[in-house]
């Protein structure tokens, strides 16, 4: 069983993440990018740890869910925020802090 | 083997669909497909307590609250993919594509030797994967572990400030709205009693169809303003007209019978007739509406 | 270091010089620090009580420089009693700083030197504070000026009281200050502020002098104590010697309105009269003779610093005696001859052994008749409505009989009429002055002719003459409280020569400045006085025919020669210091201004343009758009990993 094909399917979620969050403007997608992004390195860290025959890349991955699911939590809180007081979800809406 | 090539299609085709679906919600519902292959995936790279991790939590949890936040910001305020910033498309494309390639062509370059795995005689999983993975948590790493707690509880409180709105004037009791209901009423004439619920002697007694008053024109007070908001709203108008096929499918019985309906119908027309004088007050309305 | 050369030096020595050391203060002696502390508390009372001290602070700071006189004539009666070997008492009051090896205390010394100078500024200086009361008796700000006075007193007394240089310094600096204050005291008037502002720098130029002489007997010695310095002082190389000893004369030269730091002097006068008396002619501008004197034992073994003592108040006998002859203005011809007599008090210092007493003698008597002149044209002013122009003086002697016959005291003694004050002193200093150089003995006695010259035209002027002051002015004789100083004043001036009698003076400052076998001058000591006094009315007489026998115009005639122009215009002293120090010095500053802002600030500023232009551009990349900074951030990745596949390949 190779190692190979895992850590290449890894990056290219990675990379269609990166693109979304580049490419989608609603908020609440882009987040949903980063989450993919998240996972692609997750899965990275699983096939590695199953590569080794170790389990720190499984506690990794661990961490990356606790770390994802605070940033969610946050993320989402502030989307709430900002649509609140500004009526739009959109990421290039908020776009006051420039030149 | 066979899990992977017939999932990594299936995800591949899925997170390139997040990139171009017009809807939050379908995107949601993508990142699940995702997510849930991973789950298998991690599954068949012998890590059965993040598959289950992976499919509660992050499946379970963390997509759902985003699908809960989508609802709250509105389900379908879809995006469009006109792009606003000059040239961002195409140089993300470029630039992720350029990416990808670098990554692909520079792992490519590594060899990866025969898999140790976990399971098996002497594996790391040996005596179970989550005693295993506890051991690691509560000894390697247990003080990031316990740091983490101190994220969770900071995300925690974070949320909730992010989330709470100080109350600036104190709340209105029961007694307080219905004073202050009678004086709308007194003053500029507002409807003092409940809105019309949608669908009310309509062809259809669904949410987004409004009820229509007794001259057969809808009443615009018994629609959620969000619905209105989004134009959602099906036209009553045409429905009017359904109303003459209703009553010829019904026969006599329903004119007959003012008896079995009488008191509500009574009621309910009263009430159209304020609606109708005062339909301007539309706004008002609704947010009493919404109450219901 | 020191016992070899200490033994090298000690047989250069050639004449003995004293080392000062002091004995421990007891009785009377152990009040010392009173005699600072009382005008010092005046001045803190009344510059501190602001008006609450304005209807009794006059009292106030006449009484405690009085009290300081006291205390120091029952110490000059103690000292009296002494043997000539224990006349010098020390007072320990406290350590003052210790850095490093600089170890200073507040350290008094009372010795034959300070005594004399003890009894001058606090005996001077209470009469003139008496004098104050009322020639300042209609200024709203009198309390201010006593407080000043007092503060003055007190910083002259730390000067002469001190047993090192760095308290010596303190002093110097106070009277500084005080000067300052004192000839700017009527700050309203631009040209008071300018003099005061001009005499304020000029001093600091000596101050550094002085301040550098300092450092180098720290360097030197390792001490500023007289007693350390006077003790090793016999072991320091020549030219190190030498060097102090021209800096200490640098100092000299500053406060003591010497050649070529004397521009200040006669601006100085726009201060009260008073002031005038006090400051700048009975004590501080002598306080470089002062320090000359208390340093013999630098300058005894630095033969070309005290050349240069020598050659400067030569200058300035001169200098200063020709200033006063061509000035109308009496304060100002007061002035001049101030300078001159330091002068001949700096040529005595200079001279050696032989003259630091009679430097110290003259200094006294012209304390007196200075003082008393000067009080006596305040008195004069005081009558003619603060006009000091003498052309507008003339035949005052019997409208103001009083100030005419004291200032006719002093002018006796200063023109040295046989039998008065100053015909012992300065006749004494010729005496030297002739002994050691036969140049610098003639110049001195021409300086004596020409002060005979001034004095009398300024008398003659003031007092004889016919009136010629306009209708609206009636002189009038001043308030007892200014004439009875006026007439003690006088009466020193007259009986100042006593301290010759039997050389007391000499004898009695031995034990400070040394002795030497009495050499005879070129000529009969009788032959040279005849001289002098010969030479003193010629030019008398010829003021008498200038003035006397003429008409004198109201206004100053303007067709004069030469001389008489760069008189009138200081001998061009103040046109020098502009050439030479003023006019550099304001282009220079004005070249480092345009340095400033064109090279520095340009650069700064040129180097900030750049950025300020790159951040311009820059800034546009903040759109504000997340979603472009996150396009930044992968490319910043995708360069990263096109690196590290570029190493790795």
């Amino acid at each position: 069983m190779s190692l190979t094909p895992y850590i290449v399917l890894s990056a290219i979620l990675f990379t269609i993440g990166s693109i979304g969050v580049l490419t989608r403007r609603n908020a609440i997608v882009v987040f949903m990018c980063v989450e993919l992004m998240l996972n692609a390195c997750n899965l990275a860290f699983v096939a590695f740890a199953h590569q080794h025959g170790n389990l720190d890349g499984q506690v990794a991955a661990f961490f990356v869910m606790v770390v994802a699911a605070a940033e969610v939590v946050i993320g989402l809180a502030i989307i709430m925020t900002i649509f609140r007081t500004r009526r739009s979800a959109s990421v290039d809406d908020a776009s006051l802090l420039k030149f | 083997m066979t899990a992977f090539w017939v999932l990594a299609p299936i995800m591949v085709l899925a997170a390139l669909g997040i990139l171009f679906v017009r809807k939050a919600v379908h995107a949601a519902l993508l990142l699940a497909v995702v997510m849930i292959s991973l789950a298998i995936l991690y599954a068949v790279l012998e890590a059965p307590f993040l598959f289950a991790v992976q499919i509660i939590v992050y499946t379970g949890a963390i997509l759902m609250l985003f699908l809960f936040v989508l609802m709250l910001v509105g389900v379908d305020a879809s995006d469009s993919l006109v792009e606003t910033i000059r040239g961002q498309r195409a140089l993300a494309w470029l630039t992720g594509l350029v990416f990808a390639v670098v990554l692909l062509v520079g792992l490519t370059q590594i060899t990866f030797g025969t898999a140790v795995g976990l399971d098996g005689e002497g594996g790391a999983n040996e005596g179970g994967n989550v005693q295993a993975l506890a051991n690691l948590l509560f000894s390697r790493y247990v003080f990031a572990f316990e740091v983490t707690s101190a994220l969770l509880i900071t995300a925690a409180v974070g949320a909730m400030v992010l989330a709470h709105r100080e109350r600036l004037s104190p709340k209105a009791g029961q007694a307080a709205i219905a004073a202050q209901r009678v004086r709308d009423f007194t003053e500029k004439g507002t409807h003092l009693g409940p809105l019309p619920p949608p669908g009310v002697y309509a062809r259809h007694n669904a949410v987004d169809t409004p009820a229509l008053l007794p001259d057969g024109s809808p009443a615009p007070a018994s629609v959620s303003r969000v619905l209105a908001a989004r134009g959602s709203v099906r036209a009553a108008d045409t429905l009017a007209d359904d109303i003459d096929d209703i009553t010829a499918q019904l026969g006599q019985d329903v004119a007959t019978k003012p008896e079995t309906s009488g008191k509500a119908g009574a009621t309910a027309s009263s009430e159209e007739d304020q609606a109708a004088t005062n339909g301007d007050h539309g706004v008002r309305g609704q947010g009493k509406g919404d109450h219901k | 270091m020191s016992t070899q050369l200490l033994l090298t030096a000690a047989a250069d020595v050639e004449h003995h010089i004293p080392v000062v050391a002091p004995a421990e203060a007891d009785g009377a002696f152990s009040l010392l620090w009173l005699i600072i502390a009382l005008p010092l508390l005046g001045a803190a009372i009344l510059l501190l009580g602001g008006k609450y001290t304005d209807k009794w602070g006059h009292y106030l700071g006449t009484a405690l420089p009085i009290g300081s006189f006291v205390i120091s004539l029952v110490c000059f009666i103690n000292v009296l009693g002494r043997d000539e070997g224990d006349r010098q008492v020390a007072q320990h009051l406290y350590d003052w700083f210790e850095v490093g090896g600089l170890d200073v205390g507040m350290d008094l010394l009372y010795d034959p030197l300070s005594a004399m100078f003890l009894l001058l500024i606090t005996g001077v200086g209470s009469l003139i504070h008496v004098y104050s009361i009322g020639y300042m008796a209609h200024d709203p700000r009198r309390r201010r000026f006593f407080g000043y006075l007092n503060l003055f007193v007190a910083a002259m007394l730390m000067l002469v009281l001190s047993e090192n240089y760095v308290g010596l310094f303190l002093g110097w600096e106070g009277v500084g200050l005080a000067s300052y204050l004192l000839i700017g005291f009527w700050q309203h008037k631009p040209s008071a502020a300018a003099a005061a502002k001009k005499a304020f720098v000029i001093n600091r130029v000596g101050d550094m002098g002085l301040g550098l002489a300092i450092f180098l007997m720290f360097v030197t010695f390792g001490t500023t104590s007289f007693s350390g310095v006077s003790a090793l002082s016999a072991g320091a190389s020549e030219t190190t010697l030498n060097w102090i000893g021209v800096l200490l004369l640098v100092g000299a030269c500053g406060k003591s309105a010497q050649v070529p730091l004397q521009a200040w002097l006669l601006d100085a006068m726009e201060g009260p009269t008073p002031v005038s008396a006090l400051i700048h002619a009975a004590t501080m501008v002598t306080a470089g003779v002062y320090l000359i004197t208390r340093s013999n034992f630098i300058f005894e073994l630095a033969p070309t610093a005290q050349t240069a003592v020598v050659v400067v108040a030569t200058v300035t006998l001169l200098w200063g005696a020709i200033l006063g002859c061509a000035k109308d203005d009496i304060k100002k011809g007061l002035a001049g001859s101030t300078m001159s007599q330091i002068g001949y008090m700096m040529l005595g210092a200079g001279l050696g052994v032989a003259g630091y007493a009679f430097a110290i003698f003259h200094l006294l008597t012209h304390g007196f008749f200075k003082a008393n002149m000067f009080l006596g044209a305040g008195s004069v002013m005081h009558a003619m409505d603060d006009d000091v122009n003498m052309r507008h003086y003339g035949g005052l002697q019997k409208l103001l009989p009083v100030t005419f016959l004291t200032f006719a005291m002093g002018y006796l003694a200063i023109i040295g009429f046989p039998g008065f004050s100053g015909f012992f002193s300065k006749d004494k200093i010729i005496e030297v002055a002739l002994t050691e150089n036969l140049l610098v003995g003639i110049l001195a006695t021409i300086g004596a002719g020409i002060t005979g010259f001034y004095m009398t035209r300024m008398m003659l002027l003031t007092f004889f003459t016919k009136k010629r002051w306009e209708d609206g002015v009636h002189p009038h004789e001043s308030p007892a409280v200014m004439t009875v100083p006026l007439i003690v004043l006088a009466a020193l001036s007259v009986l100042g020569g006593i301290m010759l009698a039997g050389n007391w003076i000499v004898d009695f400052l031995s034990p400070v400045v040394g002795h030497v076998e009495h050499e005879d001058p070129p000529l009969p000591a009788i032959v040279i006085t005849i001289i002098v006094v010969l030479v003193v009315a010629l030019g008398a007489g010829l003021a008498f025919l200038l003035f006397q026998k003429r008409d004198v115009p109201r206004e100053a005639p303007a067709d004069v020669s030469f001389a008489v122009k760069a008189a009138r215009a200081d001998l061009y002293g103040d046109a020098i210091n502009d050439v030479i120090v003023v006019r550099p010095g304001s282009e220079l500053v004005t070249a480092l201004v345009e340095t400033d802002r064109k090279v520095v600030d340009g650069t700064f500023m040129g180097g900030s343009g750049i950025v300020r232009g790159i951040g311009h551009g820059l800034r546009h990349v903040q759109t504000g758009y997340v979603r472009s900074y996150a396009l930044s951030v992968l490319g910043g990745a995708l360069i990263l990993v096109l690196t590290l596949v570029a190493v790795n390949l």
